[in-house]
């Protein structure tokens, strides 16, 4: 178990990057604290898995540093890192019976017999794959293999970190959710440090304790879910997390009033003047409809029941705006307005949030 | 379920029957003719049963040729496709020297058989050939025409350095298709370099292997061209392997009746193999399966 610590770490796929866009992962600093649940969460091609494998020593990064402990081991090769991984798309030695699968990792690394024996046993109950033990891994199902491989990267107790990426892809929803809810006792049982890479934001919220969202080879925000849901850090946060998405509209600020396509919006909180391109984010769920004179005059396109709440879809001179509305509202034909509740309003200035100044 | 039956189906397969007929059955049926009856000549023919075959299976001359034919092929798949998998694993992976090794490696299997008989005929040549003419200077005994060893060896290494590749480049293609991820699970499982290669690699490659195998293996039992060629079966009957023998016999001294029931044997033999190695190729998956 370790801290681990990435300093001005970067890295290119190309030879001489130059420009900053030749970089799949922008400079970085980072701490992971030791013991703590992160997921990785971004869109595909953001550098999530660059990242996870540069933890992993499988990519050396073209600059920076990366310290367990305080331990430089940047240059040092994947068995000395003493990590565990496991991939989206099951690796399973076929040959292999799954219990010599699950043994692998402990007998490469010497340890006796009857540990392993006990250890695997005891992996093999957490997937729920003890009848199967003695058969091949020749022929079993895809998620029967992708539950091997998440039993081999956690059969090692003294690993320094846990990494995943994606690995519940081809796992079928109601197993997916018990494998995480077993991972997750699998944290509090032995408290590694995991690192969970993931699309799916569902996923991310549930598993981890901290999530750290990256855009375009960069960390935008790290955050408990409930800051990324309240207060994005930028845009990207806004639109990817959350079911639909932020809404983000083309503003000009000026302290605490925003003027919207030359309807003003009250903020709560003084901005002073925000240069570049400014925005206001409001997340649907702070968005409601009103048949009052105030708001932003939309018109309704359609209306989605989703069961627990509405999702209501307008149209605001082009830009789509969504409303979340409790189960049994009526929503009536003269319902022209939207109206934004202050305290969901975030700000944005060039895409990056700008903090309120005191009023 | 009830099946309908339609006879007009027969039409659909009519085409390729006649193809298979004309291509295969019929001009095997012409050996098979000649494998159960006897001539003296004016295309006058008798019926003579299981004699030929009899004749055949008593005969020393037989027993021998297919003697030297297993030793042949036991030789040269024992090296080519050992040597094969390992310049394959140490070929480039990708970028100009992968494709520079592909052609390199592709090369030999280009040229005809006959001209790689040729090749070494001279290469060999104790007069005029570069390797001949080199041993002979640096004091080693080598004559392919006079010495059993040296023929046995000449005929191998050309074989060697004819078909190697072809197992090279089969075991390439399928080292090419193992995803990145089972070499990187390997380096965070610590696996070292001979367990990558005992549970990653070779399984995955088993199946174009066995492919490797059996062509090799069919195509070295039925050599003829390129030990003819060098050898012309010699010194003595040393190199001559089944084809060889049954040409001598067929065309040399026109014993068709004995030479088609050896030939029956003979392509029975490869057929009992190749079916072998069919069975245990398709079984290879379903194996360890349900």
């Amino acid at each position: 178990m370790a801290k681990i610590t990435l300093q001005n770490l970067a890295h290119s796929y190309q030879p001489n990057p130059r420009y900053e866009d030749d970089f799949a992962l922008k400079e970085l600093n980072h701490d992971w604290v030791d013991g703590e649940a992160y997921a990785l969460l971004g869109s595909s091609g953001c550098g999530k898995s660059t990242l996870l494998n540069i933890i992993s020593g499988l990519v050396t990064p073209s600059q920076g540093r990366i310290l367990f402990n305080d331990r430089d081991v940047t240059q040092a090769a994947t068995s000395e890192r003493n990590i565990a991984q496991v991939f989206q798309f099951p690796v399973v030695y076929d040959t292999m019976t799954v219990r010599d699968n699950l043994a692998f990792p402990l007998r490469n690394r010497g340890a006796d017999a009857s540990y392993v024996r006990d250890r695997v046993q005891q992996i093999a109950t957490m997937i729920g794959m003890e009848a199967t033990l003695d058969r091949k891994a020749r022929g079993l199902t895809a998620d029967a293999k992708q539950k091997i491989s998440l039993g081999r990267g956690m059969v090692r107790e003294d690993v320094n970190a846990l990494l995943f990426d994606e690995p519940l892809t081809v796992i079928d929803p109601h197993m997916k959710w018990e494998l995480r809810t077993q991972l997750k006792s699998l944290h509090h049982e032995f408290g590694h440090t995991m690192i969970y890479v993931t699309h799916d934001q569902t996923e991310a919220l549930t598993f981890a304790d901290k999530v750290v969202v990256m855009y375009d080879g960069r960390v935008v925000q790290m955050g408990t879910p409930q800051e990324l849901f309240e207060t994005p850090a930028h845009t990207f946060v806004g639109y990817f997390i959350g079911s639909p998405g932020m809404n983000v509209l083309d503003a000009k600020v000026n302290g605490n009033m925003a003027v919207v396509s030359g309807t003003e919006i009250s903020l709560g909180n003084g901005y002073g003047a925000p240069t570049g391109k400014t925005e206001i984010g409001v997340r649907p769920e702070f968005t409601s409809l009103s048949a009052g004179n105030d708001g932003l005059p939309v018109t309704i396109k359609r209306v989605e029941d989703v069961g627990r709440h509405k999702i209501v879809r307008t149209d605001f001179l082009g830009t789509e705006i969504n409303v979340i509305t409790p189960e049994g509202t009526n929503i009536s034909p003269d319902m022209n307005r939207v109206v934004f509740d202050p305290a969901g309003i975030n700000i944005y200035s060039n895409s990056w949030r700008v903090a309120s100044k005191a009023a | 379920m009830n099946k309908t039956v339609n006879q007009k189906a027969w039409f659909l397969v009519l085409p390729v029957l006649l193809l298979v007929a004309f291509s295969a059955v019929i001009p095997l049926m012409t050996v098979v003719n000649y494998a159960f009856q006897d001539t003296f000549g004016n295309n006058k023919f008798f019926w003579a049963g299981l004699d030929w075959f009899q004749e055949m299976l008593e005969s020393e001359r037989m027993w021998s040729a297919l003697g030297r034919q297993i030793a042949f092929s036991a030789i040269i798949l024992a090296i080519e496709i050992p040597l094969g998998v390992f310049i394959a694993l140490n070929m480039p992976k990708k970028g100009f020297w992968a494709s520079f090794c592909l052609v390199l490696m592709s090369l030999p299997l280009l040229i005809p058989w006959n001209v790689v008989g040729t090749i070494w005929q001279i290469f060999g040549r104790v007069d005029i050939g570069l390797l001949g003419y080199t041993l002979d200077a640096i004091g080693v005994d080598y004559n392919y025409t006079q010495d059993f060893y040296a023929a046995w060896i000449t005929v191998i290494v050309m074989d060697v350095w004819h078909w190697t590749s072809l197992v090279a480049l089969l075991a390439y293609a399928g080292l090419q298709s193992i995803p990145d991820a089972y070499y990187q699970a390997a380096k965070i499982d610590q696996a070292g370099r001979w367990k990558v290669f005992r549970f990653i690699e070779l399984p995955k490659i088993m199946g174009v292997l066995m492919i490797a195998i059996l062509l090799r293996f069919m195509d070295s039992f039925m050599i003829y061209t390129e030990p003819f060629v060098v050898t012309g079966g010699g010194p003595g009957n040393s190199t001559t392997f089944l084809s060889i023998d049954l040409v001598k016999m067929a065309l040399g001294q026109f014993d068709l009746g004995p030479a088609a029931a050896f030939s029956i044997m003979y392509y029975l033999v490869i057929l009992l193999v190749s079916y072998v190695f069919y069975t245990v190729m398709t079984n290879l998956d379903k194996r360890d399966g349900h």
